[in-house]
């Protein structure tokens, strides 16, 4: 069964694809609105008579390309970090990089800085800062022993910068008025309603950069779980490795989240549900995972679109409504 | 020129942290090419920080370890694990993995960044499967076997590493007295066949007696004594080392000493 790698590899990564371009290709043409895909790609029509084509290329394709990237990101990141701290609970926003997106977006909003930069406003720009302001601390604390990189300390100051940046944000919360207050509490609800193509470009390069890293770490990130000596005796730069999976894996995340908010569950859940049907080794792990991750986020975006429609619920909301009764079957059936 | 051996430690001490005891106190020891060779000592004598040394997963604070006559901390990791590989006291897993995945993770130093596995490294892990006995359970979950087959599994991931020099720590320390016979036999077998050069750290003074050539003996991080097996493994030794009173003798029907504790003494 598991002797040919190379083939497994292929079958599964192409059936996991192709299920993630089916729901990508599906989820734009639903929602509360239905429209003629036809109309939509009849260019003979003006744009600005066209409004099938306006509600599928602006109110829908970025939000489900924004879905796709996010759920990926954030999945992918998930199996890094589990994998390189050795705790399949951890999530991508154990490390704080998620809660430093969030007071960056909690500022930008309550302060009302309204500069934006090329097509992106400054909310996502402030969220994505905040990420690299976390991810400066959390890996300065962790380096700042003389033994490398401590996997123990990353997780302890992560944890403890989730609480305090958390406190910051109420107290930022506190001081914005009602509206304010609203779209902060909305925005940490996540949204894929990006609006336009022009924040989806600006995550894409760092996104992409830490796929790059992915795409090198599967085989150190099976030995990094086996534990640092055996990880070291087998041929792994231990420190070395664990700095490239967490830079990358926050990279990712931050990206992800100053795009989106902080989109709950995706990060474990999706790891798991792959782990299942896939088994442990992350070279089928890490690629299926960042597909299903896509077409999960994708698939709860629509369902955040359709199920109270024309009211929308926010997207944070049905990932945590499947995803915990999702995890705690798990526990209850692992035990 | 002086035979420095396969695998040199010179004059090596190390500690954990500035300020702690060493652990490793001036240890100057040889394992000879094709050698298989035992460390004994209580614990806490440093006998798996000797072999964390020797592997290079530590460095030492003073003196230096060779490997081939390189320094070991110029060699890369991956150049290191191509000859030398290490069987550590216990495996424990965050997840679940077959057996057969488990070995193959071994060829790691061979293989480049991006590649995958290839037949030729499936057929290197298969053999390592074959000759520790665990090629039936190659696709049963890891944490599902027993304590020897788990044991064996990992011998055999060294194996699959295809490296000339094995470092085991405690190798029979957690198996019943059937598993002790057969991962001590295949050691040897390792050690005949295949010219597998061997240093194994352990308790178990009869299973060192059966099966090493040489033995370094260590207390309170320094070498008491080292040498040839039957002149190192004296009932003063013993004592010198445990603080036990032993009979030592030639067993009639195995040919190799045998050690029988008697009673503690004080120290």
């Amino acid at each position: 069964m598991t002797s040919n790698i190379r083939r497994r590899l292929i079958v599964v990564v192409s059936g996991f694809a192709l299920f993630a371009l089916a729901v990508m290709a599906w989820a734009p043409t639903v929602g509360s609105t239905s429209i003629s895909l036809s109309r939509a790609f009849d260019s003979s029509i003006p744009w600005s008579d066209n409004v099938d084509a306006q509600i599928f290329f602006v109110a829908r394709l970025p939000r489900v390309l924004a879905g796709g990237l996010i759920g990926a990101s954030l999945a992918a990141a998930g199996v890094v970090l589990q994998a390189m701290l050795r705790n399949p609970l951890a999530t991508p926003f154990t490390l704080g990089v998620s809660a430093g997106a969030a007071l960056g977006a909690m500022l930008a909003i309550a302060f009302g800085l309204d500069v934006g930069a090329m097509g992106v406003s400054s909310v996502p720009i402030a969220s994505f800062i905040g990420s690299l302001v976390a991810i400066a601390i959390v890996y300065w604390l962790a380096t700042s022993q003389k033994r490398g990189l401590s996997t123990n300390v990353l997780l302890l100051a992560g944890v403890t910068l989730n609480s305090f940046f958390s406190a910051l944000i109420l107290f930022v919360q506190y001081l914005a008025d009602f509206a304010e207050s609203f779209r902060t509490l909305r925005w940490l609800m996540g949204d894929l309603d990006v609006g336009s193509y022009g924040p989806i470009l600006a995550a894409l390069p760092f996104i992409v950069m830490a796929f790059v890293v992915f795409a090198a770490l599967p085989r150190t990130l099976n030995l990094l779980t086996m534990g640092d000596d055996v990880a070291a005796a087998r041929g792994v730069e231990v420190i070395q490795a664990q700095r490239w999976a967490f830079l990358s894996a926050s990279l990712a995340t931050g990206a992800a989240v100053s795009l989106g908010g902080p989109v709950g569950f995706i990060g474990i859940v999706v790891p798991h549900l792959v782990r299942l049907m896939v088994g442990s080794d992350h070279r089928l792990v890490l690629p299926a995972a960042t597909l299903f991750g896509a077409a999960f986020l994708v698939l709860c975006d629509l369902g955040a679109r359709t199920i109270m429609a024309p009211l929308e619920i926010p997207v944070g909301i049905i990932t945590a409504l499947i995803g915990g009764p999702f995890f705690l079957w798990l526990l209850v059936k692992k035990s | 020129m002086w035979e420095r051996g396969l695998l040199w430690a010179d004059n090596v001490s190390f500690r954990y942290g500035a300020g702690d005891p060493l652990v490793v106190d001036g240890v100057t020891v040889r394992v000879a090419r094709g050698g298989l060779v035992g460390i004994l000592g209580p614990n806490g004598s440093g006998k798996t920080t000797l072999l964390r040394l020797l592997s290079g997963t530590r460095r030492p604070t003073s003196g230096r370890v060779f490997l081939d006559t390189h320094p070991l901390d110029r060699l890369s990791r991956r150049d290191v694990a191509r000859r030398l590989a290490v069987v550590p006291q216990e495996t424990e897993l965050a997840f679940e993995y077959s057996a057969l995945e488990i070995v193959l993770m071994g060829r790691h130093p061979h293989l480049g960044l991006f590649t995958v596995e290839g037949p030729a490294d499936i057929a290197i892990a298969r053999e390592a499967l074959a000759a520790t006995g665990t090629d039936r359970v190659a696709d049963r979950a890891f944490h599902t076997l027993s304590g020897g087959e788990k044991q064996r599994v990992v011998i055999a991931a060294a194996l699959a590493q295809s490296a000339r020099i094995l470092l085991l720590d405690e190798p029979t320390a957690s198996l019943d007295l059937g598993y002790q016979l057969e991962v001590s036999a295949l050691l040897q077998r390792l050690n005949q066949d295949r010219g597998v050069t061997m240093a194994i750290s352990t308790h178990d003074l009869n299973l060192a007696a059966s099966i090493c050539r040489d033995l370094i003996l260590m207390r309170g991080g320094r070498v008491i004594a080292a040498g040839p097996t039957n002149d190192v493994l004296t009932p003063a030794h013993v004592r010198t080392l445990y603080d036990v009173e032993a009979d030592v003798h030639v067993h009639a029907d195995t040919g190799h000493l045998t050690v029988v504790p008697m009673r503690r003494v004080a120290k």
